[in-house]
């Protein structure tokens, strides 16, 4: 925990490149005082080992691999991959692992330098191969598609038949196993799209407008067609400046919107004076690039999705 | 568009009119608190006394969380122990007013950061130690407004034992014994006004906006009349174009007032007409006819 949240806030890029070069100085130390716990205990010699870069995409390949792998995660749990420093424990991981699963659409923009660094021979499998990407809505510092791909369930089978062609491909003993596996879990993925469905279908069409801090929701907008705005600039966590509230008041009335999502606001007195000044209800939080650790409410990939839709829902209900 | 740019973001935003609000009546009360710690060489009591109370303000937050209620009792009685404290001793023991409240204040300080560490995280108090101007709701903002007619009203009566005081505090001594509870009626409006004026700056920044008005005043009037005056619409008018910097260029609202306070007092310490670095270099020409 206590090492995760060092990393999260680690978010200079030349900060990112010093640890990508310490990662690999440090191979041979690593080696030495193994700092990983998790990959101390469960070595089972028969499970072929994988790396998933974000704990979302972790889920999904722990839901197809099930026993025969062993999956460990980058960013882990409430982790921020934009702004993940890699550590020499990630290189050891990356090196000993024989398939790393990856977002792309330049969402791990660590991620090159990690496994040149690393020296590994595994292969690397791009999760998101095959869709359609979206442009990104505002500038960033990822690229121009949107890489939070999996926020629609659509591509979350996608992700999972990509996932299941790249297991079979390294491991084919598996391969009725992975098949079995990644049937049963999209047969969940199924039911969890008609939730959605159902239940966004509840909501007046009017009041499908919200407003956040995150832009990460592009896909889950053009799926199921909740209409999302974050105002440029209001990012950040430092104390909102007049301009910001500014900004996120006038798109709650340029928007009409029903809701808005600001987690990143920390203060509840601010929070309220946007809500009395504008009418739009305060939503919760919305869980867009990590999953949480056990103790949270989005613990998979299933409950993420589920909780934000609740979210949304009880917020957007008139 | 001058509209645009000084009036608009007023008549657009409620939440930019209550900062507003909140700001002017600040500066109201602030202003000629102020100006008579300064006279009375007492401006680093009001930093001493905003640290006195935030002990209580964080007592406060701690038991009931963001409640306007709590955190105000708790702040008024953590300054007015203090305050009262400080008198007793001063006036009954060897140890000087200053000295005294340097001791109750930092005992203060100590108590309040051992509760809260007793009680678990501290992270929340930032909201304590930062009150936002841009979140003052109806019931902030009559605090701060009555806060503001309460201090006006007092000072209207203690006037003149209080400017006697400042200007010979022996001949007051001698005509009148007025002086002793005008003292600590003086002393309870500073408590009230850091008060007010943590809920809308914090508690850091409450003391800004009662000090460099209070300094800017200094350097362009010798009356005490107008240098209330000019303190109170300096505070008005960092108020104002720190809120406007604050909505065009996107800094933080309750640092970005007393930058302007700052810039004020800046340009009061080169070009004040009384005693201003540059009347310094080069005196007044009317001197010399």
């Amino acid at each position: 925990m206590r090492r995760k949240a060092l990393q999260g806030r680690a978010s200079v890029r030349t900060r990112r490149q010093v640890m990508a070069a310490a990662a690999g100085g440090c191979l041979l130390a690593a080696d030495f005082w193994a700092p990983d716990p998790a990959a101390a205990q469960g070595r089972s010699p028969g499970k072929l080992k994988v790396i998933a870069s974000f704990s979302i995409l972790g889920d999904l390949v722990k839901n197809v691999g099930g026993d025969r792998l062993e999956v460990a995660t980058l960013v882990g749990a409430n982790g921020n991959a934009h702004v993940y420093a890699p550590s020499p424990a990630d290189a050891r991981k990356v090196a000993d692992a024989a398939v790393v699963f990856v977002n792309g659409l330049g969402f791990e923009g660590w991620l090159d330098r990690l496994v040149k660094a690393s020296g590994t021979k595994a292969a690397i499998i791009v999760a998101t191969k095959g869709i359609e990407p979206l442009a990104r809505a505002g500038e960033h510092d990822h690229g121009r598609s949107d890489p939070h791909a999996w926020q629609s369930i659509a591509n979350a089978r996608i992700y999972v038949a990509n996932i299941r062609d790249a297991l079979i491909a390294i491991d084919a003993a598996g391969k009725a196993y992975y098949e079995a596996n990644a049937a049963a879990y999209l047969a969940k993925l199924d039911a969890l799209e008609r939730d959605v469905r159902d239940t966004i279908a509840r909501i007046p069409s009017e009041r499908r407008r919200v407003v956040t801090s995150h832009d990460a929701f592009g896909y889950f907008e053009s799926a199921y067609g909740i209409h999302f705005t974050a105002p440029q600039g209001v990012s950040t966590e430092a104390e909102a400046s007049a301009r910001d509230v500014a900004a996120i008041i006038s798109a709650i009335r340029q928007q009409k919107a029903a809701a808005v999502f600001l987690e990143n606001i920390t203060d509840p007195r601010l929070v309220r004076q946007i809500a009395s000044e504008t009418g739009a209800k305060i939503g919760g939080v919305l869980y867009s690039d990590a999953l949480t650790d056990a103790t949270g409410d989005a613990t998979t990939y299933i409950d993420l999705i589920r909780h934000n839709v609740g979210q949304l829902a009880s917020a957007l209900a008139s | 568009m001058p509209y645009d740019f000084f009036v608009a973001p007023f008549a657009e935003f409620e939440f930019m009119r209550r900062a507003l609000a909140g700001a002017l009546a600040l500066a109201l009360g602030a202003g000629p608190i102020g100006v008579f710690l300064m006279l009375r060489r007492m401006s680093l009591v009001g930093d001493a006394m905003a640290h006195a109370i935030l002990p209580g303000a964080a007592v406060g937050f701690l038991l009931s969380g963001l409640n306007l209620f709590a955190m105000t009792a708790g702040g008024l009685i953590a300054g007015f122990v203090v305050a009262l404290l400080t008198g007793l001793v001063a006036r009954a023991t060897e140890l000087k007013e200053d000295a005294a409240l340097a001791t109750f204040y930092l005992l203060s300080l100590a108590l309040g950061v051992t509760i809260v560490s007793v009680k678990g995280t501290n992270v929340d108090l930032l909201h304590v130690l930062f009150g936002n101007v841009l979140a003052l709701d109806d019931q902030t903002l009559l605090l701060i407004a009555a806060n503001a007619s309460i201090s006006l009203l007092v000072l209207a009566l203690i006037y003149r034992p209080l400017v006697l005081e400042c200007v010979d505090p022996g001949f007051m001594r001698s005509v009148s014994r007025a002086g002793g509870p005008a003292h600590l009626a003086f002393l309870a409006l500073v408590v009230i006004n850091l008060v007010s004026g943590f809920h809308a700056l914090g508690t850091l920044l409450a003391v800004g906006i009662m000090m460099l008005p209070a300094a800017i005043g200094r350097f362009w009037a010798r009356d005490i009349t107008l240098m209330i005056a000019i303190a109170t619409a300096s505070g008005i008018a960092a108020g104002y174009a720190g809120l406007l910097l604050s909505f065009h260029v996107g800094v933080a609202s309750g640092p970005a007032i007393i930058l302007v306070a700052g810039a004020l007092y800046v340009i009061s310490l080169l070009f004040g007409r009384v005693g201003g670095l540059l009347r310094q270099l080069f005196p007044g020409r009317h001197l010399e006819a």
